[in-house]
C-alpha cells in the first residue's frame, strides 16, 4: 500500500501531465484551423488544374506526344513510394496507419516479384519503416524546421520524384498521405502520381469548356509543363491534408489523454482520502484504548 | 466603358485574386497578351512578370508571378501561378535568391537544351527585376 505521501506525489505528478496535455490540445486546435484553412485556400488551385488537365487532355486525345511522365514507362517493375507522414508523434494512430497502409503495399508488391524504392517524407514514418524495409528507403525528406508548410516544400519533393523518374529510376510513383476527413476520421490513402492517371474528362458544361482552345505554344509543350507541375500540387495537397490531418489527431488524442489524467486524479484522490480517513481512525482508536487501559 | 469579366488570379496556396475586372494584361510564355470580356478561348503558359489587372471599379493592380498557366475562355480568365505576389510586396531579397538559383542552373546545365532553357529563364527573371525595381 502507497503511503500518504506517495499518493500526493503521485496526483501531482498527474496533475502536471493533465496540465501538459491540456495545453497541447489547444495548441493542436489552433493549429488545426489554420492548416485548414491552408487546405482551403490551396483547393481552387487543384481544383483548376485538375479541369485544365482534363481539357488539354482531351484536346491532345492521348496522341503520341504525351509526356513519359503521363504515359508511364510502360513497365511496372519499380516502384517508388513516397510516404508522407508527420514530424512528430503524440497524435494516436495517425503515422502509424499511414505505415500500415505502405507496408501492406510494399509486402502485396514483393510478393509479386516487384522492386520498390521508398522516399519518406517526415520523420515518424521513416522511423516505422526503418525497421522492416531500411534497405529499401533512397532518400528522406525533413519538414521538422518548416514552420509553415510551402508549396516550395512540395515543389522541391516532386522536382526529386521528376527527376528519379527521367533517370529511370522507377517506373511507378505511389504517394502515402492520410485524407482529411473530419477530426475524428483521417483516411490512409495511396494515390497513383506517376503515370498521372488523369481522369478522362470529366462532361463539364462549364460555359465555353467545350469551345475549341487555342494553345500557345503547342498542346504538347503546354502539357509536359503542366504534368511536373500536377504532380507538385498533388504533393502540396497531400502534405496540407497530412498536416491538417496530423493536428486532428494529436487534438483527439490530447483530448482523450486529458480525460484519462481526470479520471486517474479522481480514482488516487479517493484512495487518497480513504487512506487519510483510516489514518485518522487508527490514530483515535490507539488514543481510545490507551485512555481506557488506565 | 469595356464590359467586366471575371478574373481570378490562383497560386497553390491561396486565391489571390477573384473579381470582376476590365482587362489583364498577361506574360504569356510567347508575348504578353491583353485578356478582355470575351475573349477567344487560349490557354497558354506564362513566364516571370507582371499582371496588370485593371479592376472594374476602375483600379488598377500590378502582381508579380514566377511561372504558371493561364486558362482564358469568354466567360473569364484563370490565372495559376506558381507563385504570386502583389507588386508592392515583392521581397528583392527572394527575387535575387531566385534569380542566383537560376544562374547556378545556368552553369550546371548538363546539356545546351537544359542550359539554354535556364539561361532564358535566367534572362526572364533579370527583366522582371528591372520592370519592378523603380516600383
Amino acid at each position: 500500500m502507497p503511503s500518504l505521501k506517495d499518493l500526493r506525489n503521485r496526483i501531482a505528478s498527474v496533475k502536471a501531465t493533465q496540465k501538459i496535455t491540456k495545453a497541447m490540445q489547444m495548441v493542436a486546435a489552433a493549429k488545426l484551423r489554420r492548416a485548414q484553412e491552408a487546405a482551403e485556400a490551396a483547393r481552387p488551385y487543384s481544383e483548376r488544374m485538375g479541369s485544365v488537365l482534363a481539357n488539354i487532355t482531351q484536346a491532345i486525345g492521348g496522341g503520341g506526344d504525351a509526356p513519359a511522365l503521363m504515359t508511364g514507362t510502360g513497365k511496372d517493375d519499380v516502384h517508388l513510394l513516397v510516404v508522407c507522414t508527420a514530424e512528430r508523434g503524440l497524435c494516436g494512430g495517425f503515422n502509424s496507419q499511414i505505415a500500415r497502409l505502405a507496408r501492406d503495399h510494399i509486402r502485396k508488391l514483393l510478393a509479386d516479384g516487384k522492386q520498390v524504392k521508398i522516399i519518406c517524407v517526415g520523420k515518424k514514418g521513416f522511423d516505422i519503416l526503418r525497421r522492416d524495409y531500411a534497405s529499401m528507403i533512397i532518400d528522406r525528406v525533413d519538414l521538422r524546421e518548416v514552420k509553415t508548410l510551402g508549396f516550395v516544400n512540395a515543389d522541391a519533393i516532386a522536382k526529386k520524384v521528376i527527376h528519379l523518374f527521367n533517370e529511370g529510376g522507377f517506373d511507378i510513383c505511389t504517394l502515402f498521405y492520410s485524407q482529411f476527413k473530419s477530426v475524428i476520421s483521417q483516411i490512409p490513402t495511396a494515390q497513383q502520381i506517376i503515370p498521372a492517371g488523369v481522369a478522362s474528362a470529366p462532361a463539364e458544361a462549364t460555359d465555353g469548356g467545350n469551345a475549341v482552345y487555342e494553345y500557345e505554344p503547342e498542346p504538347g509543350e503546354i502539357l509536359s509543363d503542366l504534368i511536373p507541375r500536377n504532380i507538385s500540387v498533388q504533393v502540396f495537397r497531400a502534405l496540407l491534408e497530412n498536416v491538417a490531418g496530423e493536428m486532428g489527431a494529436k487534438m483527439s488524442a490530447m483530448d482523450n489523454a486529458t480525460r484519462n489524467a481526470g479520471d486517474m486524479i479522481n480514482k488516487l484522490s479517493i484512495t487518497y482520502n480513504r487512506q487519510r480517513q483510516a489514518q485518522i481512525t487508527k490514530e483515535l482508536i490507539e488514543i481510545i484504548s490507551g485512555a481506557e487501559a488506565l | 466603358m469595356p464590359e467586366a469579366f471575371k478574373f481570378e488570379l490562383v497560386s497553390p496556396e491561396r486565391l489571390l485574386v477573384s473579381e470582376q475586372v476590365e482587362s489583364v494584361v498577361i506574360p504569356g510564355a510567347e508575348g504578353e497578351m491583353t485578356v478582355m470580356a470575351h475573349h477567344a478561348p487560349v490557354m497558354t503558359t506564362i513566364k516571370p512578370g507582371v499582371v496588370t489587372v485593371k479592376t472594374a471599379a476602375g483600379g488598377e493592380e500590378r502582381y508579380v508571378v514566377f511561372g504558371g498557366f493561364a486558362d482564358i475562355v469568354p466567360a473569364g480568365c484563370t490565372l495559376l501561378a506558381e507563385s504570386a505576389v502583389a507588386v508592392k510586396d515583392v521581397d528583392r531579397a527572394d527575387l535575387a535568391r531566385r534569380i542566383q538559383e537560376a544562374k547556378e542552373d545556368a552553369t550546371d546545365a548538363k546539356d545546351d537544351e537544359a542550359r539554354s532553357k535556364a539561361e532564358q529563364f535566367l534572362s526572364q527573371l533579370t527583366t522582371l527585376e528591372g520592370a519592378i525595381l523603380p516600383a
